[in-house]
């Protein structure tokens, strides 16, 4: 296949549509196909650029999470299960506020419900870091419709924060070096932290100023309350939806009510798109292309989705685990059906254009239409 | 053009004002140069044109400025994008997209251009600067001078009336520098364009020039260079070699030099340039050999021989990528080579454990303010004390000595960037490391704290340190070095004395030694003591 970007959409459709799979479930064989999944398709895929780098810097958050979670448990959860590890010095707080606990005694099953849980948040972020380092998170924003160009354009400094803050970090730990510190070891992780979001921020900075001086939301033909109304637009519907997408995903909610919720967000929507259509100025250059690998790449996303979702309709009790200590996790067939589909991008799809190392010069580039 | 009329700025409601009733006519189509030492408010300045200065620094700010009859008071700087376009400092920063052609297209996309005009114009300004290859690369993978280009091409595609360019050469070697002033010179012949710019290199861009502003105490004196440059204290060294001989009218171009320059020759004829000592017999501090290194796939270094003794002061040139930051980094420590052996000062950098690594190497970034870590600069030395395991209060000493005016008080990033420099060479000089490293030291550096940088850096070398720094900066290798490296991808090309090796180059030759060519003089301060010599 000729090498060529695909469009971000694209990844971040099958990227969303994993991490909402991920959230259906806390068995951990699912949530560790869903990582190597990503893994997988991050390692077949991954362009050679700047964001690319950024997926280690998951990896290592998703690990973080899990600790935090487990660390969290031993400290303030309420301790279920029979298999005492060990005893932690309590304090008990009177009953009005029975809710909270300190110490007390960690069992093997509240630590185990613990990393289950973790694993799920963390696999979350894991699969959504996936899709930050296979596309381009500046390509997004040519696909974004202009009413939500600027929503676009804050996340958009915050997805290219990233890979910029560990690049960053290493070269400023090189320099603690040069002084004669050590970084290593809680401490100089610690101490990277000022010189660091100072640059970070010196950066946003000089981007704001240039996309500013380039003309950068100029020229909006609206009035201060034709602009009042686009925004209040903008934010009901995009919270509509999330209202809607987060009852369906949650159990406890009518299918239909949060059906409609969504509905109600995506006509919103629709409206805002098409009033900011008729204001706002801003034209694209060469979009990029929606084309046979970019449908591969959606409908894998969706039908991962889709199966996880089935299954929770039918209840399968793979799905959600109780944490036990005599039984091995279950790997429904299904599970790995649903892994199969999630990795089948990494052969779908074009591979990124790669630079030669010695000259940079392109090796295959294919003409952009 | 542009137009100043009684404009009066300052950062802050009792802070010094940084522009003072300025009144200025910049004329349409002319090129102007905007002179000034470091913090006088040049960025200031450029930055007044197209209205960050104040939309986006907020500030004191009166009177006004308009461009092209616009005034930045009613626009902000989004609305004059299709007037004045602007070239920060740092152009990957201010880079919005991630590939050539995108980057070119953004500021069209934000004023609406209609696809095709689209399409047509960035065609023509990939001709216009020579970006047709490259259009389809990542801007990442571009190096500095490409990057240059195209932000300069990013802001072109606009068709502005106006180019503000904040030091666009400053970080680039000789070759690329050249690449985008020739693209400003046409830009200014066959488009019309007004271009202002703020350069410290002025012997890169002086003869390019038709009006100088000099920037002095919040006001500012335009007229023509040659007018200008009789009294200016910041010049290059042709005009100082011009003012030194007498010549009316005073040359601004070698060419014009050159013309000049005859009766000088002849007065010169009986007298050789006076070099540098090198020590002799002094310890060797450097050793490698035959080494080797990469970046995944990429070699980087293939096979490079060197020795430095204590005393040397050795500057290391070449084009950007050719090699000289990653032989740096390798006598540091921070990369490893692939193959060949590595002694600094007898040991290898790389097994040093972090505490003894300044006793042995000392390493000045090019972003001295990376090395930064306190609230103050009181702090910053004490800490630099106890990393070299000084006497507390040595590191002060030092800066006091280098740069007397810095206050203990101040943050260490609101230095400017001349005193931020001398402040990072103190915190690493301060552990006495019989090696001192430096990357690019001159960059954003006026004349005067150029010169204050070569006493101290000539002071270290007499006291017994081998200094190795690698720079673009032609001029300060003339006046400094006792020794020039000359690296090409990846390997040594030339390693000789100063004087034979950069006049043998015509890219590596400084500006007096491309006016007095064939023979080796390089500095002004040579001829100085040559005519005395005459004189006397």
């Amino acid at each position: 296949m000729t090498s060529r970007w695909l469009h971000p959409g694209a990844w971040w459709l099958w990227s969303l549509c994993l991490a909402a799979a991920a959230s259906q479930t806390t068995n951990p064989l699912l949530l560790a196909l869903l990582i190597c999944a990503a893994v997988i398709v991050v390692a077949a895929r991954k362009p050679d650029a700047p964001w690319g780098k950024s997926f280690e810097f998951f990896l290592f958050l998703g690990a973080m999470i899990i600790t935090i979670r487990v660390l969290f448990q031993i400290v303030f959860g309420a301790g279920f299960g029979t298999t005492i590890l060990f005893e932690l010095p309590g304090v008990s707080f009177p009953t009005w506020m029975s809710g909270l606990r300190l110490g007390g005694s960690v069992t093997l099953e509240a630590l185990l419900g613990a990393f289950y849980d973790g694993l799920r948040i963390a696999t979350i972020a894991i699969v959504i870091g996936a899709a930050n380092s296979l596309a381009s998170p500046t390509r997004l924003l040519k696909a974004v419709p202009t009413a939500l160009y600027e929503l676009g354009v804050s996340i958009v400094v915050a997805l290219t924060f990233v890979p910029q803050l560990t690049t960053d970090a290493v070269r400023i730990r090189e320099m603690r070096r040069l002084r004669g510190r050590n970084s290593k070891g809680l401490k100089g992780f610690v101490s990277l932290g000022l010189p660091v979001l100072a640059g970070a921020l010196d950066r946003s900075i000089i981007l704001a100023e240039s996309m500013d001086s380039r003309g950068y939301g100029r020229h909006q033909k609206e009035t201060t309350v034709g602009r009042r109304v686009s925004i209040t637009l903008v934010l009901a519907s995009l919270s509509l939806a999330l209202i809607g997408v987060y009852s369906l995903l949650t159990a406890g909610t009518s299918a239909l009510v949060a059906i409609l919720i969504v509905s109600i967000g995506l006509i919103l929507g629709g409206i805002t798109v098409w009033r900011a259509g008729r204001t706002r100025i801003r034209t694209v250059y060469r979009p990029d292309r929606w084309a046979l690998p970019e449908w591969l790449v959606s409908i894998a996303g969706v039908t991962v989705l889709a199966i996880f979702l089935g299954v929770r309709v039918w209840a399968d009790q793979t799905l959600v685990l109780t944490p036990a200590l005599d039984t091995w996790p279950a790997l429904p067939l299904w599970g790995l059906l649903a892994f199969g589909i999630a990795c089948t991008p990494a052969i779908t799809t074009p591979p990124p254009p790669a630079f030669d190392s010695e000259t940079n010069e392109p090796i295959s580039v294919e003409a952009r239409t | 053009m542009i137009s100043f009329e009684h404009v009066t700025f300052r950062y802050t409601e009792q802070g010094p004002s940084v522009l003072r009733d300025l009144n200025l006519e910049i004329p349409a189509g002319e090129l102007a140069l905007l002179l000034g030492a470091t913090g006088s408010g040049k960025t200031t300045f450029l930055r007044a044109i197209n209205g960050l200065v104040p939309h986006f620094t907020g500030g004191h700010f009166t009177g006004s400025v308009s461009i092209n009859g616009r005034s930045t008071q009613v626009n902000q700087p989004r609305e004059l994008a299709d007037l004045v376009g602007f070239v920060a400092q740092d152009p990957a920063s201010g880079f919005v997209t991630d590939l050539v052609e995108d980057e070119l297209a953004y500021s069209m996309e934000c004023l609406g251009i209609d696809p095709p005009v689209m399409r047509r114009r960035v065609e023509e300004i990939l001709d216009l600067l020579s970006l047709t290859e490259l259009r389809n690369r990542p801007l990442h993978t571009l190096s500095g001078g490409q990057q240059q280009r195209v932000a300069i091409g990013s802001v072109l595609t606009a068709q502005p009336k106006v180019l503000v360019l904040d030091e666009p050469t400053s970080a680039l070697d000789p070759g690329a520098a050249e690449e985008v002033l020739a693209a400003l010179h046409r830009l200014v012949h066959d488009l019309g364009i007004t271009v202002v710019l703020a350069e410290h290199r002025l012997e890169r861009v002086m003869q390019y020039c038709d009006s100088i502003l000099l920037l002095e105490n919040g006001s500012i004196r335009s007229g023509s260079p040659s007018e200008l440059m009789q009294t200016s204290s910041i010049a290059p060294p042709v005009i100082h070699l011009g003012r030194l001989a007498g010549w009316d009218p005073l040359p601004i171009s070698i060419r014009d030099a050159r013309r000049a320059a005859p009766p000088l020759r002849a007065l010169l004829a009986n007298h050789s340039p006076r070099i540098q000592a090198v020590p002799t017999h002094s310890p060797r501090i450097v050793e490698i050999k035959n080494v080797h290194c990469s970046y995944g796939k990429k070699t980087v270094l293939r096979g490079v021989d060197l020795e430095l003794d204590a005393g040397e002061i050795t500057a290391l040139m070449g084009r950007n990528g050719a090699g000289k930051s990653t032989l740096l980094r390798t006598l540091v420590g921070l990369k490893d080579q692939s193959k060949g052996t590595i002694h600094v000062n007898g040991v290898d950098p790389h097994t040093l454990a972090a505490k003894d690594l300044l006793r042995h190497v000392g390493f000045v970034p090019q972003e001295p303010q990376d090395l930064f870590e306190s609230l103050s600069v009181a702090d910053e030395c004490k800490s630099s004390d106890a990393d070299a395991g000084c006497p507390p209060g040595t590191t002060r000493a030092l800066l006091a000595l280098m740069a007397p005016d810095v206050q203990d008080g101040t943050h260490p990033r609101d230095l400017s960037e001349g005193q931020q420099m001398l402040l990072a060479l103190c915190l690493i000089v301060a552990a006495r490391p019989p090696l001192l490293l430096l990357d690019e030291p001159t960059r954003g550096l006026d004349y005067p704290t150029k010169k204050k940088l070569g006493e101290v850096l000539r002071g270290l070398a007499n006291a017994g340190h081998s200094v190795l720094m690698a720079t673009h900066d032609v001029e300060l290798v003339a006046e400094l070095a006792t020794r020039v490296v000359i690296m090409g991808d990846g390997e040594i090309v030339a390693n000789g004395p100063t004087q034979s090796v950069i006049t043998d180059s015509p890219m590596f030759a400084p500006q007096v030694s491309k006016v007095l060519a064939p023979d080796r003089w390089i500095t002004v301060e040579q001829i100085a003591h040559a005519l005395n010599q005459e004189l006397a």
